[in-house]
């Protein structure tokens, strides 16, 4: 899969990391790779799930 | 009153009424007690009437804690989303808001248009840093929330007691490290309340301005910005505080001083509590276990969790911190307390007492069963404890 139109969703609260939109108010500018996030990254939401737990969403 | 329906797996149909829907207004409207006792003060023309607010929250609460039967009751999992997506619930902790705007208000208009006696000065001063403190719980419930509405509201509400760091903290600090030697705002087994206060209340400012400076650094902004979440809410603090010393005069200031130290020892009293000696098990990789039920003290006591918008659910919201208070579940086998919050917090304001209840309590957790390996145990009590439970 393109990993810019990968998607990376938190098992948790849901919430979802999309590489092509990043994460303005966190600072990831658009186009940042969910590998290249820190890796103590935790969920921008609910701060209780880590970069290991986030799951792969398929693209449709 | 609304009826929730919903399918559950099976295909049967689960119906349910909220039996507190209306009680949850109890926690907008507890922060206008300080009203309450100025309205007694003003028809009677008695100062003792502003002692009523405090003779409510630290005797009657505690007592309607222990007469009510706990609720253990949890709405049906089939539901949730209903009940999280039903607004009124929400709009509860939207009122609440004004409300601790007009207690503070009301308080400083009170003190500086009456000549109270020093006791009714400070009382007024504690039962309006009381009611901030709960504000700083009202911030808790919004400050979790996604949404941008939600989280400014959080910003406003805590301004009132100069606690504006308090999200990021709370949500980014706490809620990763909480029952871990880490965290500032988790009390270890052996630890006074007051030895927690000095340590938790400066971890928390200097946490919160890290975890701010490196999100402004990622987005290449100086830490002193129009960004800062937390100094957007210092701005608002200095404005309404600063605004009430304009409007009432110099005198007004050791009421504010105290009203700010009060509202930030409730907050402290509640992370004092709410994970006492509690810690979390490392696997083979060195990493923290995910936080569980079992790693916060939970209360079911009905009349403090009506007022606390369900704080008291604390094994649920630290499982899953965005769940909505009307939503926040019982489990079976948790660590309970044997209050309410209220009451548990007279208990801690007594360390003999609150580790002699509490540490019995610590022990005897089915998960603990007696090993001081599995507690998060203050370094400087840890030789002591250790030779009276007799480990090494
Ligand atoms: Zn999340």
């Amino acid at each position: 899969m393109n990993k810019l139109t990968a998607k990376h969703q938190c098992p948790e609260c849901l919430y979802i990391y999309d590489a092509k939109i990043g994460d303005e108010y966190e600072g990831y500018d658009p186009g940042t790779l969910f590998e290249d996030l820190p890796n103590d990254f935790s969920c921008p939401d609910c701060s209780v799930r880590f970069k290991i737990d986030f799951i792969e969403l398929s693209s449709i | 009153m609304t009826t929730y329906s919903a399918y559950s797996n099976t295909g049967s149909k689960i119906l349910y009424k909220d039996k507190k829907r209306w009680f949850w207004l109890l926690s907008s409207i507890f922060p206008l007690q300080a009203i309450a006792g100025i309205y007694g003060h003003h028809i009677t023309g008695n100062q003792l009437w502003l002692l009523l607010p405090l003779i409510f929250i630290y005797i009657l609460a505690p007592l309607l804690d222990f007469i009510l039967e706990e609720d253990t009751n949890n709405p049906p999992e089939e539901v949730t989303l209903l009940l999280n997506s039903d607004s009124y619930y929400r709009i509860l902790t939207y009122i609440a808001v004004p409300m601790h705007f007009i207690g503070l208000i009301a308080a400083a208009w009170w003190i500086s248009t009456n000549q109270l006696d020093w006791w009714g000065y400070l009382s007024l001063s504690i039962v309006a840093g009381n009611i901030s403190g709960l504000g700083i719980n009202t911030g808790h419930e919004l400050g979790h929330k996604k949404g941008k509405f939600e989280k400014n509201l959080a910003k406003l509400v805590l301004a009132v007691p100069f606690y504006g760091h308090f999200t990021i903290d709370h949500n980014q600090g706490h809620h990763r490290e909480v029952a871990t030697p880490m965290d500032g705002s988790s009390s270890r087994m052996g630890e006074s309340f007051y030895a927690f206060v000095c340590r938790e209340i400066p971890a928390a400012i200097t946490r919160s301005f890290g975890t701010e400076n490196i999100r402004l650094q990622r987005r290449k902004q100086d830490f002193l910005c129009f960004d800062n979440q937390i100094l957007q809410s210092y701005v608002i603090s200095t404005i309404l505080q600063g605004s009430i010393i304009v409007i009432f005069g110099l005198k007004i200031i050791p009421f504010l001083f105290i009203h700010n130290i009060f509202a930030w020892l409730q907050l402290s009293s509640a992370n004092y509590i709410e994970h006492y000696g509690l810690l979390r098990q490392k696997d083979e990789l060195d990493h923290y276990e995910r936080c569980k039920p079992h790693h916060s003290w939970n209360s079911n006591h009905v009349f403090s969790n009506l007022v606390l918008f369900h704080l008291q659910r604390h094994s649920d919201h630290h499982t899953h911190p965005t769940r909505r208070y009307q939503s926040l579940r019982n489990y079976d086998d948790l660590p309970s307390l044997p209050n309410g919050y209220l009451g548990c917090y007279l208990i801690a304001y007594i360390p003999w007492l609150w580790f002699y209840i509490m540490d019995k309590k610590l022990l005897k957790l089915s998960h603990i069963n007696g090993d001081l390996r599995k507690i998060n145990i203050h370094p400087a009590k840890k030789l002591t404890l250790m030779n009276k439970y007799q480990q090494t």
